[in-house]
């Protein structure tokens, strides 16, 4: 796998789970959970920028960090199915939020000593946002699953919903490039992932679901039908008005 | 070779469109001016990676630096080390208290466990009245910087330049 498409899956990821968050910006529940998840947002769709210039650059093809997120088909995206799914209500963005923050943030902080030194700053940087992403969802599944009937039950469901595409996230790095030093075994975070979701999750009351049947694609271009729409109302404006600059 | 110290001088003009009271250097994003032949190159590293300002502190430093006479000026990104709240200087963070901000208490460098689920217990003084019987609203607000808490003394809502 060559490092571009590496930074790609990164830079993917951030990507269109920033645009999922920024769905809730106007709708929020409360004025200041509107404006924290708006925060995070900003914070991913920064990091994706930062991700996928990098992958332009080491890619050679003059692409930018606009060609490859307003240009791209959704066959040609590399983020993982998780991060695409519809927001669903408050309780599932929050645990899909909490599931994805924890791997992130084990990850940035592993690709800080990467070889590669302008991955390593970009997730040196990033790391220190995701930190404030795992504090905040985190401090909502214990609100939210320690909270009512109603907001535990619902937040279990989105568990037991989002559960079958966690897999994905361990899924293999290429391991040239782990051997080199400047990617990640996504497959050595699993276990640290699950002690710091199941320290969480029992917290909060909440049950952590079996492992069973794993979805998996997205890493390799085969997405849920919600990719599409997302990528529509993403990137119109870029494709109706090619070139456009304000 | 290190630039003249007139072009330090203003680029130390140029302040945060978002903290009006805190000047670039101020807030240690200006990492190095050079001069490289007839460019002036500053080297500046991001606050937070999406934070709308740079650009906007970007075309700032680069009309600071053409008044003070440079003709050519370039801006170069830089992420290592990773910028921090504990570059803020002591006269700067009693700016900000005067303006109204809470500056970062403590040192971010600090902080090792990744999730802690216990409250924390950190105190954050009101800028207005310097009250500790504060509470954080959220850690997210306004900007990506700040935070919002809340002074239960005098019953103000105010702003709180996180740690980082």
């Amino acid at each position: 796998m060559a490092l571009s498409e590496y930074l790609l899956r990164l830079g993917d990821d951030r990507l269109i789970l920033g645009h999922r968050l920024s769905e809730w910006c106007g709708h929020g529940p409360i004025l200041e959970e509107d404006i924290a998840l708006a925060n995070i947002s900003l914070d991913l769709i920064g990091q994706a920028n930062l991700l996928l210039e990098l992958a332009g650059k080491v890619e050679g093809q003059g692409r930018t960090a606009d060609t490859l997120a307003y240009f791209r088909e959704g066959v040609e995206f590399r983020n993982a199915q998780i991060v695409e799914l519809p927001r669903g209500d408050f309780a599932f963005t929050i645990a899909r939020q909490f599931l994805v923050s924890v791997f992130e943030a084990l990850q940035l902080e592993k690709l800080q000593s990467s070889k590669n030194a302008d991955l390593a700053g970009i997730a040196a940087k990033a790391f220190k946002e995701t930190r404030y992403h795992v504090r905040h969802s985190a401090g909502w599944m214990l609100k939210l699953g320690d909270g009512t009937t109603e907001s535990h039950d619902r937040t279990q469901i989105a568990i037991d919903d989002l559960w079958r595409f966690t897999g994905e996230l361990f899924g293999n790095t290429d391991e040239t490039l782990v051997e080199q030093g400047i990617a990640v075994d996504c497959v050595s975070l699993r276990e640290p992932w699950k002690r710091e979701v199941a320290r969480v999750l029992q917290a909060a009351t909440l049950t952590m679901p079996d492992d069973g049947f794993m979805q998996r694609g997205g890493r390799e271009g085969r997405h849920t039908e919600h990719l599409g729409h997302l990528l529509a109302e993403m990137q119109i404006v870029a494709r109706s008005f090619p070139g456009a600059e304000w | 070779m290190r630039a003249r110290e007139d072009y330090w001088n203003a680029v130390g003009e140029v302040l945060d469109p978002e903290v009006p009271v805190l000047s670039v250097v101020d807030l240690g994003i200006v990492r190095d001016i050079r001069e490289e032949g007839d460019v002036v190159v500053v080297d500046v590293t991001p606050t937070y990676s999406g934070c709308p300002a740079m650009q906007v502190i970007e075309d700032d430093i680069t009309a600071a630096l053409h008044q003070a006479g440079a003709s050519d000026v370039r801006i170069n990104t830089v992420f290592q080390p990773a910028w921090t709240t504990d570059w803020i200087s002591e006269d700067a963070r009693q700016r900000l208290r005067a303006y109204g901000i809470a500056p970062p208490s403590g040192s971010a460098a600090a902080e090792t466990e990744l999730i802690t689920l216990r409250r924390r217990v950190e105190t954050i003084a009101c800028p207005r009245c310097g009250s500790s019987n504060t509470e954080q609203r959220s850690e997210f607000g306004s900007t990506a910087c700040k935070a919002i808490w809340f002074c239960n003394a005098c019953h103000e809502p105010f702003e709180y330049l996180k740690a980082i």
